[in-house]
């Protein structure tokens, strides 16, 4: 190779190099793009979301709903008997978490949530992530958020937790060497070979995936997503998980809950 | 052992027209194939039948088999011919059996 050629070449990889650190600047998708993965879904598969008879996510609503009010633990207390017509009292609480915690002194999902409550005040052993029961209750609790925007609390506690999310959100990561950005930020709407690649709004977890067979939560799909880029994904319950959560919810915040929606 | 059902069908309906009819069970329809983390085989476990009946008569019938996804859903089509109770029964692997009913009132 002549040493113009080479030359070129290094210039070239040098210059591909700077626009791949480009991406760091990366702004926000404005509230008129922003585009729930509903949209991407072939008509069949909106249809199931559409008709509660047909969405199987609505099995895991059904079930949540019996464990509502059934009573559970040492306290003998069920959910119902402290927040009463879940209808009326969760309308609107998933939209608006996480929330802070302000015993624990940082912020909390809505599963996390669901187990303060059933150790402090029923006295019952903790759900595990992704297990039937807190698929159901989390569902349950979902719905009556159903059509509310997704407007997380303006509490300026939860700032250092925000930005730690946004900051996992667009660090590379894993073999790949990929962040979530480059995919949900700067290339949605694109072919990740046959998939189009969603902007990945939190808008209807706990969600169906057809993928899955079943209910799951937005930490499985975040552990989806990090293996995907070859990324070691934490465990269960990890902070990192819920600062990603409050960073997403933040992200899309005026969009409309679809709980439980369902995926391809 | 009852599995949660969702059934749709019309509570009310013209005489002689045809209904939709849709059920959705939950159920895990465990394959047979399918090892476990320490490489044991997991045993089937699968809705193996579903009969559908109106007022007693036998109107639709399906065979399931491996490759049917967990939770299945079955929506198929009959003509309202009376008032009555459309009785839907799933059984399976292990014992499995739930039922559903739902009243139409033709007319």
């Amino acid at each position: 190779m002549s040493a113009l050629a080479s030359r070129a070449a290094m210039l070239c990889a040098l210059l591909l190099l700077l626009a791949a650190d480009g991406i760091v600047a990366h702004a926000e998708i404005p509230l008129a793009e922003k585009r729930s993965g509903y949209a991407d879904m072939s008509p069949e598969n909106r249809a199931m979301q559409d008709d509660d008879t047909v969405n199987p996510g609505m099995l895991a609503v059904l079930d949540g709903e019996a464990l509502w009010g059934a009573k559970t633990g040492a306290a003998g207390r069920s959910c119902a008997d402290c927040h009463g017509d879940a209808t009326s009292s969760m309308k609107g609480v998933a939209a608006r978490y996480p929330a802070f915690d302000a015993k624990l002194g940082r912020p909390v999902d809505l599963e996390q949530r669901i187990n303060i409550c059933r150790s402090e005040h029923q006295q019952a052993q903790p759900l595990a992530y992704e297990s039937k029961d807190m698929l159901a209750l989390s569902s349950y609790v979902g719905m009556q958020s159903r059509g509310a925007p997704i407007s997380p609390a303006d509490d300026p506690r939860l700032k250092p937790f925000l930005d730690k999310g946004r900051a996992l959100f667009t660090q590379r990561q894993g073999q790949l060497n990929l962040s979530c950005s480059q995919c949900h930020d700067d290339n949605w709407g694109k072919n990740l070979a046959g998939n189009v690649m969603p902007q990945a709004h939190p808008t209807g977890y706990p969600l169906y995936r057809l993928e899955w067979q079943s209910v799951g939560s937005l930490q499985r799909r975040l552990r989806n997503c990090m293996i995907g880029v070859r990324a070691e994904p934490y465990s269960y319950g990890a902070p990192e998980y819920v600062e990603m959560e409050l960073y997403l919810m933040m992200r899309a915040r005026g969009m409309k809950i679809e709980t439980p929606a369902v995926r391809p | 052992m009852a599995a949660r059902t969702l059934i749709n069908v019309p509570k009310r309906a013209k005489r002689g027209k045809i209904i939709a009819i849709k059920t959705l069970i939950s159920h895990p329809m465990e394959n047979g194939f399918r090892h476990n983390n320490i490489g044991v085989l997991i045993p089937r476990d699968i809705i193996t039948s579903f009969v559908c009946t109106y007022n007693g008569e036998e109107i639709f019938r399906a065979t399931l088999h491996p490759a049917i996804a967990a939770n299945p859903f079955f929506t198929f089509h009959t003509v309202a011919t009376d008032s009555g109770t459309i009785a839907f029964r799933w059984t399976g692997d292990n014992g499995f059996t739930t039922e559903a009913n739902a009243d139409i009132t033709v007319e």
